[in-house]
């Protein structure tokens, strides 16, 4: 149908993408067509592959199969500098800042403007600050550029890096959740800038989660699961309700178990609890009840993950008590939670998780190894195998036996190894720190299943996650967070979108 | 599912361990006397001392770092071992005033004195957070420093017999020396595989951060590697010693070196958390049989040092590219 020769009326391309990770097929058929001018939401849940293909189109990753086509044309980009220079810039999900430098040096890293001195080639210092200023302005913002970046707060530091990406005259920007850490006002000014930028020309790729967002400033709505491609759509012809059909793969409805919990008496008692970095969270409280899932919400930033990991004794707290079983806890480090039956799942799997090159056996029994002692020096093999053969079980793990290394299995079946691992331990409060970040749908659905069971055991969990409508459909209470504080809890039942984001981003 | 055996793979996974054996098969058709008992037993002698470091230093391997202090270490161990075990009658003692000290008690103290240099290296690296390539960097030079002063730079003799028959003497065909690093080969075989310490190490060494999460003590664990490495040497210095009949400050040097070529062609990862006690052997037993077989072909030792550096460097980087993410 469409000639080599003829002028493209998309601006960018990419066809049947594959991109394959140890253990994940990332992208398994991606596909995305850019016009000119427009506004193009890209939508998927977490591990759809949205930001992988992103990394594609920018040269960060090298696809394994796959074609892109700019302008008609079919392009290889080398890497990120080669795709700054046709006009592809990118605003990471991510910010990748260098706070120690001024705010004009990090828009310019890595293409100074320079001049001549004699033999050398020098930076030129003037007129890198003045188009920096120039640039901010265009993008509305009154920053000093040879301010500190590091005096910015999150939010600013995520303006002035959409502002790099102005300043690179680009043809396509690639957003990647732009606003996950701005204030309402905030977000208002960078719709602001994205409409501007559409009249010029650009095509902007949108990656959000944020539905009403999506529907408001969008032109066409693509969506991924799994790493596929599933449709392009005109935003006009869109509702939520199809989109998260679209992207979950099966209706509402069978998206969360039943839950057979019943909640019971307090069992964990936090008060007053404040970290030792004035920034991070403060005089926070709450109570846990035996068998309750409670929910944790909260924008990127809102301290979620650092109130946790000060809970288990990973970061460390100046003020606050924790009255657990009505005794009060003293936790240091890991170990002082661990050994009162206190479990953790991190968030990111990769860095605090899986233990990569070692064996499954090891990673389920690396945290419970005392149990398996014989004579108190030497570890008892085979019961250490009936417990991996157990939850091997119990669990579901595909894996081809107990000796794989961790890191060949898919994302989904590292997680339930490391369920597996604090099961073995028999705790009575499971903190779980976005249980389902990147792993597939099905395994999500077994991950709830889990989950759900052990709350009827009578264990309590607390699940932090950045997924609504998981939130909503698995809590029995949520805790929503803003900026290092407990704003709110809010019952499970009468918890939708709208009530959490308006404590999520209750600002001081 | 299993799939089939990727001859290319084996090739370049064991690149080093193959050209060495190719190496030695052409010296043992090309010279007279490679292949004979009197060289595999000299063959032996030298792998004990060398083996017993390289295990030494593999734990510190393994939870990615290093010790480049082994080799100094090994040389201040046979410098502490000529002092307690110099003859009693013998002329030119270092110390006159030193009682006659039973070997087994002067190794004991060895171990001790050097167990003790491991817990600093331990310290420094697991609580202040030294990179391990720095701190023991600088231990290497103090221990250095140390074992000139004390010896006054002098080298030492005159050893009693019951410390030189441990280098000389046999049971049947079986040379001490190597039931020595039998013992300790069987008691970290032990230790990896079948110890909560064991599989710390591993744990600390594949990802650090979850093992601290997991509620591994990693700091305590750390500090045990150095301070067990550290009696190693203490223990390879103590034969180094008697197999040599004297000790000085240049004992021991480029040891560490060795040691770690040794782990990485045996499959220890610079990438941490995997080597496995039978493969360090290998790697030990590799790089000595280079070094007699570049003896046997009459290679000047300058090219020798040449040779055994470049092994080194071939050997890391041939592992790292096993774990070289392609992008």
């Amino acid at each position: 149908m469409e000639g080599g020769s003829k002028v493209s009326e998309y601006r960018l391309e990419m066809h049947d993408v594959v991109k394959t990770f140890p253990g994940v097929k990332a992208l398994d058929g991606a596909q995305l067509k850019l016009r000119p001018g427009t506004v193009h939401a890209l939508m998927g849940e977490n591990g759809a592959g949205k930001s992988t293909l992103m990394k594609c189109m920018f040269g960060i990753y090298h696809m394994d199969e796959g074609e892109v086509l700019y302008e008609g044309e079919k392009v290889q980009i080398k890497g990120p500098l080669d795709a700054l220079n046709r006009g592809i810039a990118m605003v990471h999900q991510e910010l990748q800042p260098i706070p120690e430098r001024s705010i004009g040096e990090n828009i310019y890293v890595g293409r100074y403007p320079t001049k001549k001195a004699g033999p050398l080639t020098l930076i030129d210092h003037e007129k890198m600050y003045e188009d920096a200023a120039k640039v901010l302005e265009e993008v509305h913002l009154n920053f000093e550029p040879k301010a500190k970046l590091g005096s910015l707060s999150v939010s600013q530091m995520q303006l002035v890096e959409i502002a790099k990406a102005v300043s690179a005259d680009c043809k396509v920007l690639i957003l990647d959740e732009p606003t996950s850490s701005l204030t309402a006002a905030e977000v208002e000014a960078l719709f602001t800038i994205i409409g501007e930028l559409r009249e010029k020309g650009v095509s902007i790729v949108y990656i959000s989660h944020k539905m009403d967002e999506i529907l408001r400033i969008s032109d066409e709505v693509t969506i991924m699961r799994d790493g596929q491609y599933i449709g392009t759509w005109a935003s006009k012809d869109l509702t939520t309700d199809f989109i998260i059909t679209k992207m979950v793969g099966r209706a509402l409805s069978e998206l969360y178990p039943a839950r057979g919990n019943t909640p019971g008496e307090v069992v964990f008692e936090v008060e007053d609890f404040t970290s030792i970095n004035p920034k991070s969270f403060r005089h926070v409280s709450f109570q846990l009840k035996k068998g309750e899932i409670l929910g944790v919400a909260g924008l990127v930033g809102a301290q979620r993950t650092e109130l946790m990991e000060g809970l288990f004794g990973l970061r460390a707290h100046t003020a606050g008590r924790i009255k657990y079983k009505g005794k009060e806890l003293k936790v240091n480090q890991p170990r002082d939670a661990i050994n009162n039956r206190i479990a953790m799942l991190t968030e990111d799997r990769r860095a605090t998780g899986i233990l990569g090159v070692l064996s499954i056996a090891d990673n389920v029994s690396i945290a419970s190894l005392d149990q398996y002692l014989i004579g108190g020096v030497m570890l008892d093999d085979a019961k250490i195998e009936n417990l991996v053969q157990e939850n091997v079980a119990k669990l579901s793990i595909k894996t081809p036996s107990s000796k794989t290394q961790i890191q060949s299995l898919s994302g989904g079946n590292q997680q339930k190894v490391l369920i597996s691992r604090w099961l073995a331990n028999n705790p009575d409060i499971f903190i779980m720190d976005e249980p389902t970040r990147g792993i597939d749908v099905g395994a999500k659905y077994e991950i709830y299943c889990i989950i759900a069971e052990m709350a009827k055991q009578g264990k309590s969990i607390i699940m932090i996650s950045s997924e609504m409508s998981e939130l909503i459909g698995m809590s029995d209470r949520i805790m929503v967070m803003c900026d290092g504080r407990v704003t709110g809890i809010i019952d499970g039942k009468e918890a939708n979108q709208e009530n959490i984001m308006t404590l999520a981003t209750q600002f001081e | 599912m299993q799939k089939s055996f990727d001859v290319k793979k084996f090739m370049s996974n064991n690149a080093i361990i193959l050209l060495i054996l190719l190496l030695s098969a052409l010296t043992g058709f090309t010279t007279k006397n490679f292949i004979t008992w009197t060289n595999f037993g000299n063959l032996v002698v030298n792998v004990s001392p060398r083996f017993i470091i390289a295990c030494g230093v593999s734990g510190c391997l393994i939870t990615k770092g290093t010790d480049l202090s082994a080799g100094r270490a090994v040389g201040l161990a046979a410098c502490l071992s000529a002092m307690m075990l110099q003859s009693i009658d013998y002329a030119a003692r270092m110390f006159p005033w030193m009682p006659d000290i039973p070997w087994p008690i002067a190794l004991l103290i060895t171990m001790v004195i050097m167990g003790a240099f491991g817990a600093i290296n331990g310290v420094v690296i697991s609580i202040l957070k030294v990179p391990p390539f720095i701190a023991t960097l600088g231990m290497q030079t103090i221990i250095y420093g140390l074992c000139s002063l004390i010896t006054n730079n002098q080298p030492m003799g005159g050893y009693k017999k019951s410390y030189l028959t441990i280098a000389s003497g046999s049971i049947g065909p079986i040379p001490y020396l190597m039931i020595f690093a039998a013992v300790v080969g069987a008691y970290f075989w032990f230790l990896y595989n079948k110890t909560r310490h064991g599989k710390y190490m591993y744990a600390i060494g594949g990802n650090e951060n979850a093992a601290q999460v997991a509620g591994v003590n990693v700091q305590a664990s750390l500090i045990r590697i150095y301070i067990l490495a550290g009696c190693m040497y203490a223990l390879a210095g103590f034969l180094v010693g008697a197999k040599a009949g004297g000790a000085s400050t240049a004992t021991g040097m480029g040891y560490e070196l060795e040691a770690i070529a040794a782990c990485t062609i045996g499959g220890v990862s610079a990438n941490g958390g995997v080597g496995k006690v039978g493969g360090i052997l290998i790697g030990v037993l590799v790089f000595e049989i280079l070094k007699i077989c570049l003896q046997f072909l009459r290679v000047d030792p300058a090219y020798t040092y040449i040779a055994q550096g470049l092994v080194i460097v071939i050997a890391v980087a041939l592992d790292l590219r096993k774990y070289l993410q392609k992008k």
